[in-house]
């Protein structure tokens, strides 16, 4: 053995000359280890692997072309970008490999932003300097930031875009499931700016509750808000029949009587007036903002107010009165008209909701009366629970970090986080669970929440949106969401429409709902009288339409008030609204609009002018425009429908002044008021 | 021994961090059908990586046509889409209920739902979903907002149908026969001048001065996406891992 070490040793470095020569070739095979391992990398195959994959296609010189080889990079230090992603990733800007379904081959589906512009870790995660696959994309100990998946990408456009896009629904939904199930009451949640996130949904007060409920339907509700309604957004705590009648207990005793005389209602006949009931009901369009589960088992409504399935189960009937005669004494605040019901309403309309009771709902409720012990335990419970975070209670104040904050909760650092048995170690699956299962988590407060799966995801996509990232980026990226105005209309108007509450279904420079027309410039299109007598008795002007305006009990001069308020405030100042005299239109304008609008323009796809032959319903109806509308409004939304209510489905037709004057002239003259019921 | 002591506990410290095996339950058919059928949750139209709006229900028929009650159905997806439950016994009804959460690339999804026969013999089911990407995404919202009232001949409670009104009949955009066989040329022609551009109904009115070119773009790309039978049949693939 030795005797063949000393052999090699001889002949590798018997002499000068051979040792010479020996090293030399060892330090050429030195040399040659760095562009060896180079030669080898994992991204070189990637790029050798899409050289072959073009060189068959049709476009291959072009592709070919545009192909460079190498490491690729794309740097923005003040984004904190340095991606790598395009060594590998090739096709990204080829959109001639459609068909190439294989990564990391696959072109880039079109975004509004350039690829170069914000790299793909913004959008992305993942390691942007990486250039191997695994590093790249999982995360490593060292390295948190694995791939996001797609189901919660437009967690990624959330960084930037605090307002709200088209293109994010799912975005979207999960921060209004923040809001509306006041996950923001108990968790303070930022936006980059230092705004806090406010809850939406209102919960009630529960200051007065003994006026409007009883402890049992309270008890009942306690124990699980979704028996009662399954639209309920409130959480269930799982309390304990023991918890519950404490709570419940503790509750009415600071919830008293605030000692309102509720005004006096007939109680009427249930059986006799469900019919009367039913059509005030629907007359007065409750469910435009009120659900029920009907006989088919289908929730039917809007959500703008609580589910009323059970609602007879609940409320008092003293209490159910005095709120349908007059909301605002019981919550100064609530979104409901005053509908100033008139008695004979008054009564049906009660009978009718008392009547929508679930007699197996309250069946196995039977409390005793409460021990001042056991309403300790109660508010020691509320205290505990964090109740007063939603609801206004006598007695509790509201707590300041109540749970951890969720400002930065996207780029939470894995090593802090304990995660549940059984959940995978990635953030997203963390909140998941988190969200689906709070119980499953030492030490968790949070209540369990019902959500759909897909509401699980949106939720999940907001809060990733929540990033360090996103605070620190530079603020011009930052596109801020839209804040509401705290718009107020002034003088007697102002308060009638405050109290008839037409901010909840329209809105008015700035502030409302969207459930009907944005009246900010309906000054400029209506005729005084049709507007007063609208008011009085709101006929519809979309046949097609399922939630039309209601009609509120208004007196005449109420009517005018509000009609001259709105005609002399609400005016654009894009034109006069008298500067088109129709009594100016001749004969043949009014001939030359009839042809352009059954011929050239074929309006009555979409509007009905001529009841008879006509059939459109996508627009209003037209058969009375010209008492309802003014002829320079009618130009000028002829010209362009969407400079006067941007979205509007008309579309702009490009009109010249010729037809649209001719035109204006035809709609004008359909003005035969119909005599008044 | 303190070296017996460091090696159990390095072992019980590698004990605890390894992940609990998950044994998945078996899952054994208690009966066999002989058919498979889909009840509901075919062709829907959802956004890449976000849960189908409808559960997809399949149903498990013997070979009389009556259903069958604890088959096993097994949902195969692929391209990163996920079927929760991807495995289940059909109930009382024959059937099994599973939410898809589509995958993060637009296009189409196949979901293969499976059953086995009394003789191990596999009954397979296969369903089309569409998954759009952002610019289609975008296309749908326009479509929602201005195409689908008289497009869609479908009414729903909050949106009735105009389509009966109009003397000629707006294609669905899911009428691929017809809308595949025009050009995006052609569809942005229709789009931007309306009818009487391609010779056809002033019904149809030009949204050339209302949308922009990317809002036009956007509407083609969906148009072309949920067209059936598929645009560009020949390329057609389905999304795979």
């Amino acid at each position: 053995m030795r005797q063949k070490i000393q052999k090699l040793w001889q002949f590798l470095f018997g002499d000068g000359a051979r040792a010479f020569g020996t090293l030399s070739v060892i330090l050429l095979i030195c040399l040659a280890i760095a562009p060896a391992k180079d030669r080898f990398r994992e991204w070189t195959r990637y790029q050798q692997k899409y050289l072959r994959l073009i060189r068959g296609r049709g476009e291959a010189a072009t592709l070919q072309r545009r192909f460079q080889g190498g490491l690729q990079q794309i740097w923005m230090p003040e984004l904190g970008v340095t991606d790598r992603c395009g060594t590998c990733h090739l096709g990204l800007k080829e959109a001639s490999l459609w068909d190439v379904s294989t990564q990391p081959f696959r072109p880039h589906p079109p975004i509004p932003h350039s690829l170069t512009e914000f790299g793909c870790v913004m959008c992305h995660r993942g390691q942007g300097a990486a250039t191997g696959v695994e590093e790249a994309h999982r995360s490593t100990l060292a390295w948190e930031q694995p791939i996001l998946p797609a189901r919660y990408l437009q967690a990624s456009c959330g960084q930037c875009h605090w307002n709200t896009l088209t293109g994010t629904p799912q975005l979207n939904l999960g921060r209004q499931l923040l809001a509306r199930y006041d996950c923001v009451s108990c968790h303070v949640l930022k936006t980059p700016d230092g705004r806090r996130l406010e809850g939406t949904t209102d919960a009630p007060a529960l200051t007065h509750i003994a006026e409007k409920t009883t402890r049992e339907w309270t008890f009942a509700w306690l124990k699980n808000p979704q028996a009662y309604a399954i639209t309920a957004t409130m959480p269930n705590f799982q309390f304990t029949d023991a918890d519950a009648r404490d709570i419940s207990a503790f509750l009415m005793s600071v919830g008293q009587a605030s000692g309102l005389s509720p005004a006096a209602v007939p109680a009427g006949d249930a059986a006799a007036d469900a019919q009367a009931g039913a059509s005030v009901y629907g007359e007065s369009f409750c469910a435009s903002c009120h659900a029920t589960v009907n006989a088919a088992g289908m929730l039917v409504g809007g959500d703008v107010g609580p589910e009323l399935t059970r609602i007879g189960s609940k409320v008092k009937p003293e209490w159910l009165g005095e709120w349908l005669h007059n909301p605002k004494t019981y919550d100064p605040d609530t979104a409901m008209p005053h509908y100033r019901f008139d008695q004979k309403q008054l009564g049906p309309l009660r009978a009718f909701i008392e009547a929508k009771t679930d007699s197996d709902f309250l069946a196995n409720v039977h409390l005793e009366p409460a021990s001042p012990e056991q309403v300790a335990h109660g508010k020691a419970l509320v205290t505990e629970r964090g109740c007063a975070s939603c609801h206004e209670i006598n007695g509790i104040k509201k707590p300041a970090n109540f749970a951890p904050e969720l400002t930065v909760v996207g780029s939470e650092s894995l090593m802090k986080i304990i995660f549940a048995p059984g959940v995978e170690r990635t953030l997203p699956d963390y909140l998941r669970a988190k969200i689906r299962q709070p119980h499953a988590f030492p030490s968790a407060k949070m209540p369990q929440y019902t959500f759909t799966e897909a509401q699980v995801d949106a939720l999940v996509t907001a809060l990733l949106a929540q990033t360090e990232r996103a605070r620190t980026l530079p603020a011009a990226l930052r596109v801020a969401g839209k804040r509401e105005s705290n718009y107020r209309p002034a003088g007697k108007a102002g308060q009638l429409m405050a109290d008839m509450n037409c901010f909840s279904c329209h809105a008015i420079n700035g502030r409302g709902g969207n459930m009907a027309p944005d009246l900010t410039w309906e000054g400029s299109s209506v005729e005084r009288r049709w507007l007063v007598s609208f008011m009085k008795n709101p006929n519809t002007l979309r046949p097609a339409l399922i939630r039309r305006m209601p009609r509120f009990n208004v007196t005449d001069a109420e009517a005018e008030t509000i009609a001259d308020y709105i005609l002399t405030v609400y005016q654009t100042p894009d034109f006069d609204r008298d500067a088109i005299d129709p009594a100016k239109f001749s004969a043949a304008d009014v001939e030359l609009g009839k042809q352009l609008f059954y011929s050239k323009y074929a309006c009555q796809s979409c509007h009905i002018v001529d009841a008879q032959n006509d059939k459109g319903y996508i627009g209003p109806t037209l058969t009375q425009v010209g008492a309802r509308l003014n002829a320079a409004w009618i130009f000028h939304w002829l010209k362009d429908p969407q400079a006067l209510r941007p979205g509007t489905v008309e579309p702009n037709r490009n009109l010249s002044d010729a037809d649209a004057r001719a035109l204006t002239a035809f709609l004008m003259k359909q003005n035969k008021e119909v005599a008044k019921k | 021994m303190k070296r017996l002591i460091s090696i159990a506990c390095a072992l019980t410290l590698l004990a605890g961090c390894s992940r609990p095996a998950k044994a998945p339950a078996p899952l054994a058919a208690k009966a066999f059908g002989a058919a498979i059928t889909e009840v509901g949750g075919g062709k829907q139209v959802g956004s890449i990586g976000t849960a189908l709006d409808q559960p997809v229900v399949v149903q498990v028929n013997d070979a009389q046509g009556s259903p069958v009650a604890g088959a096993l159905v097994e949902l195969h997806t692929a391209g990163g889409a996920m079927a929760v439950p991807t495995a289940g016994l059909t109930g009382a009804d024959g059937q099994l209920t599973s939410t898809v959460t589509l995958g993060g690339r637009a296009g189409r999804y196949q979901i293969a739902a499976t059953t086995r026969d009394k003789s191990g013999k596999p009954v397979e089911l296969r369903l089309d979903e569409i998954a759009l990407g952002y610019q289609q995404q975008q296309g749908r919202v326009l479509n929602d907002q201005y195409c689908a009232r008289c497009h869609d001949p479908e009414s729903t409670p909050e949106r009735v149908s105009n389509h009966d009104n109009l003397t000629a009949k707006p294609h669905a955009f899911t009428e691929g026969a017809v809308l595949n066989a025009m050009s995006d040329a052609d569809l942005a022609a229709i789009i931007g001048y309306g009818g009487p551009a391609l010779n056809k109904s002033p019904e149809m009115p030009p949204y050339g001065y209302t949308l922009n070119k990317a809002d036009v773009d956007a509407l083609i790309a969906y148009i072309r996406a949920v067209a059936d039978p598929p645009y560009r049949l020949k390329g057609l693939t389905y999304a795979k891992n």
